[in-house]
């Protein structure tokens, strides 16, 4: 990323996108799991914790990704403490 | 030590594991370490590397502010206690932690940041000269080297419980990683692992709250269960473990009386707010941030997930005591061999056992991955703040001055990789003299309740003078050491919590009296040193965030404190 003074979003490097991500995959893998494994009702108390876990991590993906597309981090290239729009573009 | 890991090995791991699970932990490691190698190309000077560039959002700072507290120790000891005591543990959160967080975002956090310092020792620095800052400086500099080797240790003698790995091995991996990702990354990174690390934890503890209350049949089912069992004489009475006061098994204070006012004053109010408002590991967190307004906001912010980690700390270990066979007979108080250090199943293993008896493969990986990013987030928040505290305070102040910034850069990457290796050095001896660190650990405890009398003094006061500073600091230390030691080996015997509650407010106690009389017979500093420093020598514009009053409620610190402040009273009522 080179140093300039342009604004430019900081894309895959903002956390929203990175804890959407991760949480993302997790959850394709435990609905997976869920529909496709054993799902070891005698420890769960006859609940498919696989499948509503990883549905449940997808909706939380799903947040975090529309969110960081939605309202973008704006960084600029210098001066940390500038308080220009940068700052009120954050969430 | 390592005989009876062998042993532990050979039979087995405590929890059988499947390639998923294996699959879940090795993608969590490629994102942290990702995260590191992404956060370098956003670092270029000392800055960036020490403090994020003062760029952070507040929910991403507060966050980390929370995640940063919450590793290993917190979430292995806190189940732990939840299961041996019940509800009251409550207290470490609602008492212990809520309030002096909200005091830290209103009242203190304007000086810290205001004042552009870049650590808490520097505050001392600047408030009251070189000999308050050195004793915080090396006090807390040590303490983190110590702290974060027994996060290591617990780290890996999980991974070694768990996967099955030597204990020497998964030692050195974990410091790896964590090495890998501070060295190149620095604050911001482990900023971003300590977010992340925040929903990978939620992602494993709340499935297995729920399914551990499904199986136990609700709270209704727990507190029959719990009742069932302390009828028949195991562990306090029912009462005692359903209801947060008074507490009195928790404190150790037979009186309840004297109970609620060892809890509010002792652990509420001195030991807390010792910890949370001088704790540099958790004030870095909020100097990263981008303006005034977001770093008062951070402890703030920081205050709503932390009213809610009880319940997936606390009730998985109420539940693992009533639900896990070998738990119940250890409340029973029977001897149950096996349990992850192998010499017995000890209160620590509670969630462990949990997993194991609850969770399919696939949510069991998450929950190891949830446990292992607790154990690395915890030390990478010490080994960062470390960093910071080495370079800034003691090498750059003391010893080479006056260096080109880039020159404080590398020294920093060098005290990080320093750090690590003085942090596997402490794991083993962890391992070895276990004893040996619970004193110290102790003992470094001692030293925030004085701090933070120090500190607030000092805030309020412009007549308190350098002299002041540092004889409040080590009389206040000393007094809290002779009241532990006459607890530990005199004629002072209380159980329980009661002798540190006792400690910390006899060395808060100490410090003010004696800096107030010190002070009045001492030089003060001129007042123009102490703007910024000292609330009334620093201009009210210096303090607050000029924008921050067009902003709408929910984005403005005292709203949303006293938000807090009416949650966590309910929570009180209800509990």
């Amino acid at each position: 990323m080179a140093a300039d003074t342009e604004k430019h979003t900081a894309g895959a490097f903002d956390v929203r996108n990175i804890i959407g991500t991760l949480l993302g995959l997790y959850g394709v893998i435990l609905t997976a799991m869920g529909l496709f494994a054993d799902t070891a009702p005698e420890r769960t108390g006859n609940i498919n914790a696989n499948l509503w876990a990883g549905l449940a991590l997808l909706v939380v993906s799903a947040v975090f990704l529309v969110w960081a597309r939605l309202r973008p981090l704006v960084v600029s290239g210098h001066a940390p403490q500038d308080p220009g729009p940068a700052r009120r573009d954050r969430p | 030590m390592l005989n009876t890991g062998a042993t532990v090995l050979a039979s087995g791991t405590l929890i059988q594991v499947d390639a998923v699970d294996y699959v879940i932990v090795f993608i969590y490691f490629g994102f942290v370490i990702g995260i590191g190698v992404m956060a370098s190309r956003r670092v270029s000077d000392s800055m960036d590397f020490f403090l994020s560039g003062r760029s952070l959002p507040a929910w991403v700072t507060g966050l980390a502010f929370i995640s940063a507290n919450l590793g290993a120790v917190e979430i292995m000891g806190m189940s732990a206690s939840g299961a041996e005591f019940g509800l009251p543990t409550v207290h470490y959160f609602w008492i212990g932690a809520v309030p002096a967080m909200l005091f830290l975002g209103i009242v203190m956090m304007p000086f810290y940041y205001g004042s552009k310092v870049r650590s808490v020792p520097e505050f001392m620095l600047r408030r009251f000269g070189p000999g308050a800052h050195l004793v915080n400086a090396i006090s807390f500099a040590v303490a983190q080297l110590l702290i974060a080797g027994v996060n290591l240790y617990l780290l890996g003698s999980i991974v070694h419980a768990l996967l099955g790995w030597p204990l020497p091995v998964a030692l050195v991996v974990a410091a790896a990683i964590v090495l890998s990702y501070i060295t190149l990354g620095g604050l911001r990174a482990a900023i971003y692992n300590e977010v992340l690390q925040f929903f990978v934890i939620v992602a494993a503890l709340l499935p297995l709250t729920l399914i551990g209350l499904h199986r136990v049949g609700g709270w209704g089912g727990l507190t029959d269960k719990i009742t069932a069992a302390a009828d028949s004489g195991v562990g306090p009475p029912a009462d005692q473990q359903l209801n947060s006061w008074p507490g009195q098994d928790l404190s150790g204070f037979g009186s309840p009386v004297l109970s609620v006012i060892g809890i509010v004053f002792g652990l509420g109010f001195v030991l807390s707010f010792g910890y949370w408002t001088t704790n540099f590991v958790e004030v870095q967190r909020a100097m990263a941030s981008d303006s005034i307004a977001s770093a008062r906001k951070t402890p703030v912010i920081g205050a709503f997930p932390k009213m809610f980690v009880p319940f997936i700390t606390i009730f998985p270990g109420m539940i693992a005591a009533v639900l896990v066979s070998e738990l119940a007979r250890v409340k029973a108080g029977e001897t149950v061999p096996g349990g992850s250090s192998g010499d017995g199943v000890t209160y620590n293993d509670a969630l462990l056992l949990l997993m194991r008896d609850l969770l399919p493969n696939g949510l069991l990986g998450l929950a190891i991955a949830g446990l292992l990013a607790a154990f690395m987030a915890g030390m990478a928040a010490n080994v960062s703040a470390f960093n910071t505290v080495f370079s800034y305070d003691l090498w750059q102040t003391y010893v080479i001055k006056d260096r080109p910034d880039g020159y404080y850069l590398a020294v920093g990457r060098y005290a990080t990789v320093a750090a690590t290796g003085a942090a596997i050095f402490t794991a083993s001896l962890a391992g070895n003299f276990s004893n040996i660190m619970d004193y110290l650990q102790t003992l470094f405890g001692f030293f925030n309740a004085p701090l933070f009398a120090t500190f607030i003094l000092g805030m309020f006061w412009k007549r308190m003078t350098p002299t002041a500073g540092w004889m409040g600091l080590v009389a206040g230390t000393a007094s809290a050491i002779a009241v532990w030691a006459t607890n530990e080996w005199g004629p002072l015997n209380l159980p329980g919590q009661g002798a540190a509650f006792l400690a910390a407010s006899t060395a808060f106690v100490v410090d003010i009296v004696l800096s107030i009389v010190v002070s009045l017979v001492t030089t003060p500093k001129p007042p123009a040193e102490l703007a910024g420093l000292v609330y009334s020598e620093t201009p009210r514009d210096q303090l607050v965030d000029a924008e921050e009053a067009t902003y709408p409620w929910y984005r403005r610190t005292v709203p949303l404190a006293a938000l807090a402040l009416v949650m966590v009273i309910v929570l009180n009522i209800m509990f």
